[in-house]
């Protein structure tokens, strides 16, 4: 720990022994700046599919429908049984019989709008919305099953499933992408890093022989790329931020993509990550360099 | 202060020296002699732990150098001063920053102020103390390479060929820098093969001669 601190604090003037390196710095500033962007665009990607995906899986969840056998003979009788049972039901909040109106217009598409419905059997649909604490499915399909034959709770899991499941897979390539994102920064950095190493061997071997311990020369190294992939990612995060801004506003998922309440910490931490990315890569590769200098 | 015990090296493969037996006493001051090519730079090298003897022991200050880590190493070099052959600067730095670079490195550059300017008057070069090292001539290159040995007030000083580019006098003023270091504690060591240089300073200082050819290391005695 105290060799860690020493690593990024240390004092300016070991800065000063490794000669400036023009080109790699601006490249290195560049890439990251690049790859922070694209961090911060796939995050908000990810961040708003899981919050849409949870609001619909939340809404669907809460409501359920009661389908009643299409017998003309009982259909009233079994409407009636049925919303006293889903009454009586704890966790039921609502309940309420579809009109036939409501119904023909969900006919519709399929049937067109001069279908009569009073001329053939349609099954009753009640919609049922469910308390916070939900009704047991099970034992109201139990009591249903007793006293109505033929009635069909229909919980929207044909529907739910797959949407979760979409929003799940989702949701894990935009983390798989931004870890991908993070691999490159290592990697490029660990070039960049390596790159200016070698460049600067008889810098090193100087050092090392007036007493310089590994430390002193890696700090050199290691203060640069990680001011570096921090200060170009820090642009890069203000540049996706602007990106988001300018995305479509034409209502709908693309007016959902963005940052909301702790999500905004995401892309602040960012820059962060991109420090302690580049520290990391800067350091292994300096020391990696050091042990073959005598 | 250095020993060598029974050390054997050799540069790519082939035997250079081997059993080469060698103390630096503290407070003594010698001259490593020997024709060029001979392995004086090679040895030199064995004493700050630049090569790694391939058989035998070298000891600084007492510990085994095989047995030190990389800081231990930087630690020990702290102690010996050395002039390189190539003298090895940092050429985008200053000549002053340069000679400073031992102080910087150890974390004690608030040091060098005071003995900086005095250092660099020493060795002639207070005019050129902005200047970077490529803009030097031979002569000074060396003399900074000498001031920047001696900054850290090291135990040992080793100089290799340190009047090689020199004139006459510049080359006496040096060698009075350096026995006047050794009067005041430091132990020296200086590969020449300048003899004349050598029997000039006789009468200064109480100085051995070591010979080193085909790989031997023997103590010249009167006949230089
Ligand atoms: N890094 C190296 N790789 C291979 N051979 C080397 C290396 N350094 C030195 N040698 C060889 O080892 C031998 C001794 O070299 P060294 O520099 O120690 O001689 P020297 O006595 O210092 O010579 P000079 O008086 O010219 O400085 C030489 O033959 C040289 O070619
Ligand atoms: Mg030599």
């Amino acid at each position: 720990m105290t060799a860690l601190l020493e690593l990024i604090m240390g004092d300016p003037q070991a800065d000063r022994v490794v000669p400036p390196t023009g080109i790699t710095a601006k490249l290195t500033i560049f890439v990251s700046a690049v790859m922070a962007m694209l961090a911060v665009i796939a995050l908000a990607l990810s961040l708003s599919t899981g919050r849409v995906a949870d609001r619909w899986a939340d809404e669907l969840s809460q409501a359920a429908t009661l389908r009643l056998p299409a017998d003309p003979e009982s259909a009233s009788a079994h409407l009636l049984k049925a919303l006293e049972i889903l009454e009586t039901t704890p966790g039921v909040a609502s309940a309420r019989a579809l009109s036939s109106e409501e119904q023909q217009e969900l006919l519709a598409p399929w049937f067109g709008d001069d279908l009569l419905l009073d001329t053939m059997p349609i099954p009753q649909l009640i919609e049922i919305v469910a308390d916070d604490a939900p009704y047991d499915p099970e034992g109201l399909r139990a009591r249903l099953a007793a006293e109505i034959p033929g009635a069909v709770l229909d919980e929207h899991d044909s529907w739910r499933e797959p949407l979760l499941a979409a929003a799940k897979r989702v949701r894990f390539i935009g983390w798989a992408v931004i870890l991908l994102i993070g691999a490159s920064v290592a990697a490029m950095i660990t070039l960049a890093a390596q790159a200016s190493l070698s460049a600067n061997a008889q810098v090193i071997r100087v050092l090392r022989l007036v007493g310089a311990r590994d430390v002193y020369i890696a700090r050199a190294f290691v203060q640069r790329y990680t001011l570096r992939s921090g200060l170009g990612a820090i642009a890069g995060v203000v540049l996706g931020l602007i990106v988001l801004q300018v995305l479509p506003d034409s209502g709908g998922f693309f007016s959902e993509i963005g940052f909301v309440g702790f999500g905004w910490v995401w892309p602040l931490i960012i820059p962060l990550l991109a420090a302690v990315v580049g520290f990391f890569a800067t350091r292994s590769a300096a020391f990696a360099r050091l042990k073959e200098q005598t | 202060m250095i020993e060598l015990d029974n050390v054997s090296y050799g540069h790519n493969g082939s035997a250079l020296f081997s059993q080469l037996n060698l103390k630096l006493a503290p407070g003594s001051f010698q001259f490593l002699t020997g024709p060029s090519g001979a392995g004086k730079t090679t040895l030199l090298r064995l004493c700050y732990a630049d090569l790694r003897a391939q058989r035998g022991k070298v000891r600084v200050f007492g510990q085994d150098i095989s047995t030190l880590d990389r800081d231990g190493v930087a630690m020990s070099r702290r102690r010996i001063g050395v002039v390189h052959q190539d003298c090895q600067f940092l050429d985008h730095l200053s000549v002053a920053e340069n000679i400073a670079l031992p102080l910087t490195v150890a974390g004690r550059i608030s040091e060098a102020a005071a003995n900086l300017k005095e250092l660099l008057s020493w060795v002639g070069l207070a005019k050129q103390s902005g200047r970077f090292p490529p803009e030097l001539s031979g002569g000074e290159r060396q003399r900074a390479a000498l001031a920047r040995a001696v900054i850290m007030s090291p135990d040992v000083i080793i100089a290799d060929e340190p009047t090689g580019n020199v004139d006459w006098e510049m080359s006496q003023r040096l060698l009075a820098l350096l026995v006047e270091l050794n009067r005041m504690g430091k132990t020296v060591l200086i590969a020449t093969h300048d003899l004349t240089m050598i029997r000039s300073l006789k009468s200064d200082v109480d100085a051995r001669v070591l010979r080193l050819k085909d790989g031997q290391l023997t103590v010249a005695g009167a006949v230089l």
